[in-house]
């Protein structure tokens, strides 16, 4: 019996699903209403360049900051006793399980104009000051949500290096500062790579971050896209052609990302 | 005695890639069969073809005469213990051991009794519950086979069984399988790279090179009479030296010529001398037709292993005397231990 | 050094929870006030109770997850067998594809559907809604169910299924008695995942979905654009209360399970 013709449904699926959609994206950004090939959506991508620059800007800083802070994290807890291992990971990913809006919007209340912070700073005299409908937030709340991307993919890779792996670089001489430098960090880069693009992507692409915590004033690549679609000013030509150069953003990141992660290690 | 299985003209091509290259073979009822060769040498896909998971290209399998080339696996008088032992991880033992009697729906009264005739044979009475994840090797070997046997085949094949085992298990289980396949008086098909294994337990062994069959034989004749070059040096170690036949009974080789008893070539055929590293003695080196300097000995329990660099050719030596490093030593090889044999082209069977 | 590690985890802990815990607390305020807790009260929980566009698409929710995580599995598990059995080239440009709608961003997942929807909906006369919905729970579903259990046959011994065979067994039978319970594991996270992945999906969602079924994260997102309304404080307690509840249980039944083999051994 032939075994491959059980996948027929989902290929048919997948082509219908997946495919043609992604194919619709591309054919829209290049035509007009009436069918015509053009360039225009995609040359009208280029007003939007401030745009671009600021997500990507964005994102940037708040992958970086998930790296940092979740790099030190995921050590921690590969080199922990193996039964706290679990329950601290599930503790780390919990909020995780929340969903994403109710994360969000916990952020909304806490730095509203009238809420707990600046009521805090008000009791020791300070503020109020502006914290939400600013770029800090919206990188605090990309943070916030994607920080157990950052954590996960590095602590799955940390927690399979050998303890006597370290053993023998320091047995080699090693102080604990090059033992991090020359064998943990090298060890961990396939987490690294995959962690960066798992908090990047999303970051780059969001639009309920920047619409809950940024204001009107920090639009990113998503609500641009979101608004040619659903907002005011549709346009679904200029939402593809959008689309379509987020995409090729993304897909440079990648293959950047796969170039420091050695190929049977890629871990998405 | 009859032909349990025949293997007739079988070539296999894989992507258009020949595997085996016109392979015949006779196995005889109730016959120890190795299939002995290099990795990639054809002998796990000719008893795939046995077991019929792999459809031979052109030619035919029989099964006691008739012929099987389109009979699945699942209909085929054979079994086979595979590789890594392919044991059901959610099975337990003992179900392991009655899936084939399930399968043919016998009743569990006699499933009983026959997995635990087996359980006997292989001592594994009292792990009928145990999870097979968690045996041993030399277990989890154990209970392959008594799975295959359960099932009463004709034919038991055998890819590399005890691969996966140390040394001194392996041993044991040579034993024991020798045991098994004389107590039940059944036909084994055995693969194998190992060379010592082959010679220990078979009745015959096939040596197989490059999807063809090179020699078929006793243990005994392979040993002392290989055919050729390659079965002479993957029998053992072997010094082989191009050579060629002035006339017959003499041979000529690192430029001198030596008396030997084979006969029958053209003048001056170019052929490969094959000598057994046991067969050179130490003489002194003045009355010595081959000399050479001793370059390394190394003490290999029984004897030592030295690298003799005789200019032409480095001959390795297995002696009970010891020479140190850097003398000057004589060599001598008795004629009936000097082996002519014919060159064979890359990629070629000897006719047989 | 130890003790630094622990007050570093220890803040970092606190930077994940406080938010939530703020939510919660809030929850139980009289007033709306989202800095002055003035007093104690259940009526946002009764609010939430009664409103019901919140139950309405609550239900909405779990339908479209059950029903998406179900088909998507069985779609997804013959798909995966049939993957397994193709040639090298075919199953590398398979599995691709299959990728694409995890490694592309939601968002362009949404509108690429939306697209889809959009020409077949001015063609053939349907509506967004219930339909979209799940098409497009489906098609983001499938591929964790795939990659879930494609490992499980790398993993599996390649020869299981021929010993089955050359045991006696018919090839349907050798693969449902052979290689399913192998596969199994990973039907079942595929599946767990698909369900999560559709009951907190907005993104897809608010693409491909009408006026008609609204899921509840989609609620939430419209209730989040409004004034202040600590219902969604009390909603979001119930969820998080919920979420530890399912996590805890999942937790002792897997430690019980890890026991229980271990005691036998």
């Amino acid at each position: 019996m032939k075994m491959k013709v059980l996948s027929a449904p989902y290929l048919v699926w997948m082509c219908v699903f997946i495919v043609v959609p992604l194919i619709m994206v591309a054919y829209f950004a290049v035509t007009t209403d009436n069918g015509s090939l053009t360039v225009q959506h995609l040359a009208d991508v280029g007003q939007y360049a401030n745009i671009f620059v600021r997500s990507i800007w964005l994102s940037v800083i708040a992958t970086a900051i998930c790296l940092v802070v979740a790099y030190p994290i995921a050590f921690l807890l590969s080199r922990m006793e193996k039964h706290h291992q679990g329950t601290m990971l599930m503790l780390v990913m919990l909020p995780m399980w929340m969903n994403f809006l109710l994360r969000t919007y916990a952020w909304m209340t806490l730095l509203g104009n009238n809420g707990i912070i600046n009521y805090l700073f008000g009791l020791v005299g300070l503020g109020p000051y502006k914290l939400i409908n600013t770029s800090g937030a919206v990188v605090l709340g990309m943070v916030y949500n994607y920080l157990p991307f950052m954590i996960l993919p590095l602590y799955s890779v940390m927690e399979k290096i050998d303890k006597s792996v370290i053993e023998a670089a320091s047995d080699l001489g090693s102080n604990p500062r090059s033992v991090l430098f020359r064998v943990i960090v090298p060890l961990s880069v396939p987490g690294i790579t995959s962690g960066i693009t798992m908090v990047f992507v999303p970051a780059i692409s969001t639009f309920i971050i920047s619409r809950m915590l940024g204001g009107g004033s920090n639009l990113l690549i998503g609500d641009l896209i979101e608004m040619q679609f659903l907002g005011n000013s549709y346009n679904p030509h200029l939402g593809a052609a959008i689309s379509l150069v987020l995409m090729a953003i993304i897909l440079v990141i990648m293959t950047v990302m796969n170039q420091f992660s050695p190929d049977d290690q890629v871990l998405i | 005695m009859e032909n349990i299985v025949s293997l007739k003209n079988i070539i296999v091509e894989f992507d258009g890639e020949r595997v085996l290259k016109n392979i015949s073979l006779d196995i005889k009822d109730k016959e120890f069969v190795t299939l002995l060769g290099p990795s990639g040498c054809g002998k796990t896909t000719t008893l795939r073809i046995i077991a019929g998971f792999i459809d031979p290209t052109s030619g035919d399998v029989l099964f006691d005469g008739e012929r099987i080339n389109s009979l699945p696996p699942h209909k085929r008088n054979v079994n086979t213990v595979f590789q890594r032992y392919a044991l059901f991880p959610h099975l337990n033992v003992y179900d392991n051991i009655a899936f084939g009697l399930r399968v043919k729906k016998v009743p569990e009264k006699e499933i009983l009794s026959r997995v635990g005739e087996m359980l006997d044979m292989v001592n594994l009475r009292g792990f009928e519950k145990r999870s097979v994840q968690r045996l041993s090797g030399g277990q989890q070997q154990r209970v392959a086979i008594a799975r295959a046997l359960v099932n009463r085949p004709k034919v038991l094949l055998l890819d590399e069984p005890l691969g996966a085992l140390d040394l001194k298990l392996r041993k044991g289980m040579q034993t024991e399988l020798r045991r098994i396949q004389q107590q039940l008086e059944l036909t084994f098909v055995y693969v194998t790279h190992d060379q010592e294994e082959a010679l220990t337990m078979s009745d015959t062994v096939v040596v197989m090179n490059n999807g063809h069959i090179q020699q078929i034989g006793s243990p005994t004749d392979i040993y002392n009479e290989p055919v050729n070059a390659f079965v002479a040096d993957f029998i053992g170690e072997s010094n082989i030296v191009n050579g060629s036949m002035p006339k017959d009974c003499v041979v000529e080789f690192t430029g001198r010529q030596f008396e030997c008893v084979d006969k029958g070539f053209s003048p001056d055929e170019t052929v490969d001398v094959v000598i057994r590293p046991e067969d050179i003695k130490i003489i002194p080196a003045e009355n010595a037709k081959l000399t050479g300097i001793v370059e390394s000995v190394v003490f290999k329990g029984v004897h030592y292993e030295m690298i003799v660099d005789g200019v032409d050719h480095k001959w390795t030596i297995h002696s009970t005397k010891y020479e140190p490093v850097g003398t000057m030593i004589g060599m001598h090889v008795d004629p009936y231990d000097i082996h002519i044999m014919k060159k064979t082209k890359e990629d070629e069977g000897t006719e047989l | 050094m130890k003790k630094l590690g622990k007050i570093y985890m220890a803040l970092v802990l606190l930077f994940l929870y406080v938010p939530i815990f703020v939510l919660i607390v809030f929850s139980f305020n009289e007033t709306k006030s989202r800095s002055v807790f003035s007093g104690f009260t259940l009526d946002w929980y009764s609010k939430l109770f009664h409103n019901r566009i919140i139950m309405d698409s609550l239900m909405n929710t779990i339908i479209i997850a059950v029903a998406a995580s179900i088909i998507s599995t069985i779609l997804g598990t013959f798909a995966a067998i049939g993957i397994n059995n193709m040639r090298k080239v075919p199953k590398s440009l398979v599995l691709n594809a299959t990728n694409m709608p995890i490694i592309n961003p939601e968002i362009v997942t949404g509108v690429s559907l939306m697209l889809l929807f959009v020409f077949f909906a001015a063609r053939m006369e349907f509506e967004f809604g219930f339909v979209t919905l799940l098409i497009a729970h489906i098609t983001f579903d499938v591929p964790y169910i795939i990659l879930n259990i494609m490992p499980k046959f790398k993993q599996m011994d390649p020869h299981l299924y021929e010993a089955a065979v050359d045991l006696g067994c018919s090839p349907m039978s050798a693969f449902r008695k052979v290689v399913l319970p192998e596969i199994m594991p990973g039907v079942v996270s595929g599946f767990l995942m698909a369900f999560t992945y559709s009951l907190d999906d907005f993104v897809v969602s608010y693409f491909t979905t009408g006026s008609t079924s609204q899921t509840l994260p989609i609620t939430i997102y419209s209730m989040t654009r409004r004034k202040v309304s600590p219902e969604i404080n009390a909603l979001s307690t119930i969820i998080f209360v919920v979420v530890v509840v399912i996590l805890i249980v999942k937790n002792t039944i897997e430690n019980r399970a890890r026991k229980e083999k271990g005691g036998e051994a």
